[in-house]
């Protein structure tokens, strides 16, 4: 398999020393990396699952309004900066292994590398205070 | 392909008589097959080069793998700039902001240099890099972003199944997520994977990288851990520290022999090796 772009290298380096969850998807949305943090949100460990494709990880990880129903993709941040190309933020609430449903709070951003090459986003999560 | 390395020292020329073997010269290696002349970085070694290359050469090709002033500092001392019948290509890292024809111009001006890109008698031709293949006569040429501070590339040289890889500058460990396990996470692999011969930073000490980290370059260890992760037949470490004696290069080779048998050569880069690949 061909090595991935430094910058996605980075992004990739970046997000393992954060102690806020973080989220690295491709141009298409597949999952290239979670941190630590963010194996509690999915649910998953990272060194367990590697990477995963879109249909897959969109199986696991369902964003919801506050009653439980699901939201339309279009909707959520990180799918807007991957057709936009453009940084995107947004709440929405996901239900955690122990079955409490969670407001969070994400900030996406492209990752875009000096030669203007869309290489995919990074996505950070944070818990947020229930209004 | 013929190689050979007209300088190998790091950050700063030291021609001092201690490091009279290993030279003092920086960065610059030229590659020839045929009458394609490719010439790896223009740090003080060019000159000599520019001094010996022979006059039947039309036409020459200078890959810049980044602009720290010891891969520039010889450009201007480069005989075939100042000779009208050699047409010179400079190939170098795309910044994504400032073009390289005007970060370039910026070596060429006072107060660094007396003469202006604009006043040599032929103005060489600037080709911004990124992550691409592209071909120069009969050489295949890959150049990818490496980690190291500032757009920074590395090449990958192929001439049928023969092939060379030229990472001077590389920070490998903190380009990396889990080194030396994952290859397809490691800056520079695609480079250096199975070449017959790796030019590779290794300008530390694995103690002198702790105080070092984020400055851009590799440890001797790093250096060798990455070569094993890229099945290299032959690995030559570069950019040895300015202020490295032949008695401590060779101390440090000689330790590293010590530790235990590899499956590639290994040797300490050299001002004046040749090799033919």
């Amino acid at each position: 398999m061909p090595a991935q772009p430094l910058e996605l290298i980075l992004a990739r380096q970046f997000g393992d020393s954060l102690s806020l969850p973080v989220f690295l998807v491709d141009p298409e949305g597949n999952l290239l990396f979670y941190n630590e943090p963010a194996e509690v949100i999915f649910g998953l460990k990272f060194n367990e699952t590697g990477g995963m494709r879109l249909e897959e990880w969109a199986t696991v990880f369902k964003p919801c309004d506050h009653d439980g129903a699901p939201l339309v993709p279009e909707s959520l941040p990180l799918v807007k900066t991957l057709s936009t190309q453009l940084p995107a933020n947004g709440e929405f609430f996901i239900d955690s292994l122990t079955g409490e449903r969670i407001l969070i709070s994400v900030s996406t951003f492209p990752i875009i590398g000096r030669t203007k090459r869309f290489l995919g986003a990074m996505a950070i999560f944070l818990k947020s205070q229930q209004p | 392909m013929k190689i050979k390395v007209w300088g190998c020292r790091g950050s700063l020329p030291s021609p001092d008589p201690e490091n009279y073997r290993y030279g003092g010269n920086t960065s610059c290696i030229q590659v020839t097959q045929g009458d394609t002349c490719v010439i790896l970085d223009a740090g003080s070694g060019i000159m000599r080069l520019g001094r010996f290359l022979s006059p039947e050469v039309r036409e020459v090709h200078v890959l810049l793998s980044h602009l720290h002033i010891d891969h520039t500092m010889g450009l201007g001392f480069f005989q075939p700039l100042y000779n009208p019948q050699v047409k010179v290509h400079l190939w170098g890292p795309s910044s994504g902001q400032e073009p390289l024809l005007y970060r370039l111009r910026r070596y060429f001006s006072p107060p660094l240099f007396p003469v202006k890109l604009s006043e040599l008698p032929r103005h060489p031709e600037v080709h911004e890099l990124g992550d691409e293949d592209f071909s120069i006569g009969e050489i295949k040429v890959k150049s990818a972003f490496i980690c190291h501070p500032g757009p920074t590339l590395g090449y990958r040289l192929t001439v049928g199944n023969k092939s060379l890889a030229y990472l001077p500058d590389h920070e490998v460990m903190l380009g990396s997520a889990d080194f030396p396990k994952d290859p397809q996470w490691t800056s520079g692999f695609d480079l250096a994977n199975m070449v017959d011969l790796l030019f590779h930073d290794g300008a530390y000490t694995s103690k002198e990288y702790v105080g070092k980290m984020g400055w851009g370059h590799s440890s001797i260890r790093d250096s060798i851990l990455f070569a094993k992760m890229c099945q290299v037949k032959k690995l030559s470490i570069f950019h040895h520290e300015p202020t490295r004696s032949d008695e401590q290069v060779d101390r440090l080779h000689q330790e590293v022999l010590a530790q235990g048998e590899l499956k590639f050569e290994l040797e300490m880069c050299a001002e004046g090796n040749v090799y033919e690949l």
